[in-house]
């Protein structure tokens, strides 16, 4: 081409003036480290740039897992909540379904994410503080009630007791007369992550993925309409690990669930559309669209390539996406708004599907109902007010954008082969090689906060003393009690015989590899046998997990 | 006593009581007072006051830091300080971090607390804090 001698001219000339020009004194790197050059340039794209980049909707779906993207439809903006007992959880649902929510997340508080009962003793002071206590079955109901179950679609974060608090789900939706093949929603379910980072777990890493693979197998025959398992990288984001980190730990957890399904004889197709992903939307903001892109083409590849799958959903990563709760700060809250709204562009112009965005004062406490407002109206302001959902990935083929997802592609496959030398997911967080991993990451942040050589604004520096506080949601402390009264209440007005005969059962099922636990979980729960018990009974058989920590 | 004063290093327990899995700061803060040379023992997650209380005395501890994200620290940290008292372990420095609201911090003091650092607070000031908090006769 003739055009081309003049264009290396050209960006010589730049190199030369630049390299004459005045540098900030920054290290210009990534949140995560990764370094970022002065200008990229065509010659920072994929050699085979058609290929790939692509067509939304089409492999390898850098730019989009549909065609129409927000063109069609607008993401589902999905607020995260949940607190004190089901009857409140229940007020704050209709309070974000009445102001344009469009779907439900439930968050559960710290005694039945580890599998206790209200009130066990080591519940104490634990009822209703990060999230709602569901103990019941009845709990489950009123969770729910005046909200028709075959209509909306709930999505549920929990891991452990995940095949639990779905028997729950499925028979509360029974009682309203809705059947499991109606539900939509998604179920968190994704155990590797709980050793790896958010560290809610109730048996060894071995007994636990046969329950995951127990419930992905029932969710494929009975369940066409829900998400077994919800891949997740936010809580090893959250726990400090870098973008790349956060990419490589989430896509081979996934591809773990799916080896394992495969392994049991599923077919691939059967349930492959039907897992989805989260991740975290972190604020360095380039990074972050970068790694969902990256993300979104593994993923194709993997299923396609690795497993076999022929039904392109098989190929889709359709994820959710919160914003980060690590880059808030408690000092100058309000600053909060400002980094949530950058971190859910990012998550947009990265094409999620579902997206939470934090309340302001959530480094404080749990949010209150205005800030839960404010954060909620963050997202209507994107979706309808900047015009960023007129064209489908505006950002696809910009040099940066496009060098740093083959960038973060990298580094996860380098992440994957270290992996597999250790054999595997399952083994390598035994050998807590992503442990290891994340918590040096984190102090390496840390170090470079305390040095000055990252500025968190208001915390390293633009302090400003004599701050006012807002005002915080406070949980009553009343609400624990009576969350134990509800659950001895259960207890003792239940058919006795018909609870211990259905743990008795469970008990059994678990002593036998082969058995599906489901539907012993589904007798139990409609026995009204509570949480704390279900739990109790598998684990006489699987036994419990104590951690090995590394820092 | 052991060896002459000078020569021990300052004891830190970094614990998590209750039931939330937020660890990224203990590990950060067991990591930077191992940095700064004193001797950490990290106990894992998911603590009871009573396993806390009881490697604070196993290890001969200066200091407790306890890390609790959950909100439930009204309810925790009152119970090691008694626990502590109970076992004329009061001399113990009893740190506390995490998301704790500003109200709750007199009354955390009132108790037996010696310090509150809740997020953002640099890990040189928790140092700095813990080295001049244990009683002379320790180095680092």
């Amino acid at each position: 081409m003739a055009t081309e001698p003049r264009e290396a001219s050209e960006q010589e000339a730049w190199e030369r003036a630049y390299a004459q020009s005045r540098e900030r004194r920054s290290p210009f790197q990534t949140l995560s480290g990764e370094p970022v050059e002065a200008l990229y340039t065509e010659r920072d794209l994929p050699p085979d740039p058609g290929h790939a980049i692509g067509y939304p909707g089409q492999p390898p779906f850098t730019r989009g897992v549909y065609p129409s993207m927000y063109r069609g439809r607008l993401w589902t903006m999905r607020q995260f909540a949940g607190f004190g007992t089901a009857e409140e959880t229940n007020r704050r649902f209709r309070y974000l379904l009445d102001h344009g929510q469009t779907g439900l997340s439930t968050a559960f508080d710290m005694p039945s994410l580890m599998g206790l009962d209200s009130d066990h003793p080591r519940s104490l002071g634990e009822v209703g503080r990060e999230g709602v206590a569901v103990d019941t079955l009845e709990d489950m109901e009123t969770l729910f009630g005046g909200i028709p179950l075959g209509e909306v679609s709930v999505s549920m974060t929990i891991n452990a007791p995940a095949a639990i608090m779905l028997a729950f789900y499925v028979v509360a939706a029974e009682r309203q007369g809705v059947g499991p093949e109606r539900l939509s929603g998604t179920i968190q379910t994704d155990i590797l992550k709980e050793y790896i980072a958010q560290k809610e777990w109730c048996f060894p890493i071995d007994p636990a993925m046969r329950l995951v693979g127990d419930m992905i197998e029932w969710c494929s025959e009975h369940m066409p309409r829900w998400h077994p398992v919800s891949i997740s990288g936010y809580h090893i984001r959250e726990a400090g690990a870098t973008a790349a980190q956060e990419l490589a730990f989430t896509l081979k957890d996934g591809l773990t669930y799916v080896e394992q399904a495969v392994q049991r004889g599923l077919d691939v197709d059967d349930f492959a559309p039907r897992l989805s992903f989260f991740f975290n939307a972190h604020i360095d903001f380039f990074e972050e669209i970068a790694k969902y892109r990256a993300a979104r083409r593994i993923w194709a590849r993997e299923l396609r390539e690795t497993f076999g799958a022929r039904d392109p959903r098989s190929w889709l990563m359709r994820f959710h996406t919160q914003t980060a709760g690590v880059s808030l700060t408690a000092q100058q809250p309000l600053n909060n708004i400002v980094r949530t709204a950058i971190e859910a562009l990012a998550a947009v112009l990265g094409g999620t599907q579902s997206l939470h965005t934090n309340s302001f004062d959530e480094a404080l406490a749990l949010p209150t109902e205005e800030a839960v407002r404010v954060a909620l109206r963050t997202q209507q302001i994107i979706a309808h007010e900047t015009g960023v959902t007129n064209t489908i990935d505006p950002l696809g083929g910009a040099y940066f954008v496009e060098a740093l997802t083959d960038r973060m592609e990298g580094r996860a496959y380098d992440y994957f082969a270290k992996i597999d030398e250790l054999g595997g997911m399952v083994e390598a967080i035994k050998a807590n090689f992503p442990q290891r991993e994340i918590a040096e990451a984190a102090f390496e942040h840390q170090s470079q906060v305390d040095a000055g050589e990252r500025i968190v604004v208001g915390v390293n520096d633009y302090r400003h003393e004599d701050e006012q506080l807002p005002s915080l949601l406070h949980i009553d402390p009343a609400l624990e009690r009576k969350q134990v009264d509800r659950v001895r209440a259960v207890r003792s007005r239940r058919d006795p015989e018909a609870a211990e005969q259905a743990l008795g059962a469970l008990r059994e099922a678990a002593a036998h590899p082969g058995r599906n636990l489901m539907p012993g979980l589904l007798d139990a729960a409609r026995a009204q046998a509570t949480e704390g018990e279900m739990i109790g009974a598998l684990q006489t058989e699987f036994g419990t997990y104590t951690e090995t920590p590394v820092f | 006593m052991s060896g002459p004063p000078s020569s021990r290093k300052i004891r830190v327990v970094v614990a998590k009581p209750g039931l939330d899995g937020h660890d990224r700061g203990a590990k950060i803060i067991a990591r930077a007072l191992r940095d700064a040379g004193m001797e950490v023992i990290y106990t894992g997650l998911h603590q009871t006051p009573e396993q806390i209380v009881e490697t604070v005395l196993q290890e001969d501890a200066d200091a407790v830091g306890l890390s609790i994200l959950s909100g439930a620290h009204m309810t925790l940290v009152p119970r090691v300080v008694s626990l502590l008292r109970d076992q004329q372990a009061d001399d113990v420095v009893v740190t506390v971090g995490g998301t704790i609201p500003a109200d709750d911090i007199p009354e955390l003091k009132r108790l037996g607390v010696a310090e509150v650092f809740t997020p953002g607070a640099p890990t040189q000031a928790i140092i700095d804090f813990i080295r001049q908090a244990v009683p002379p006769g320790h180095s680092a």
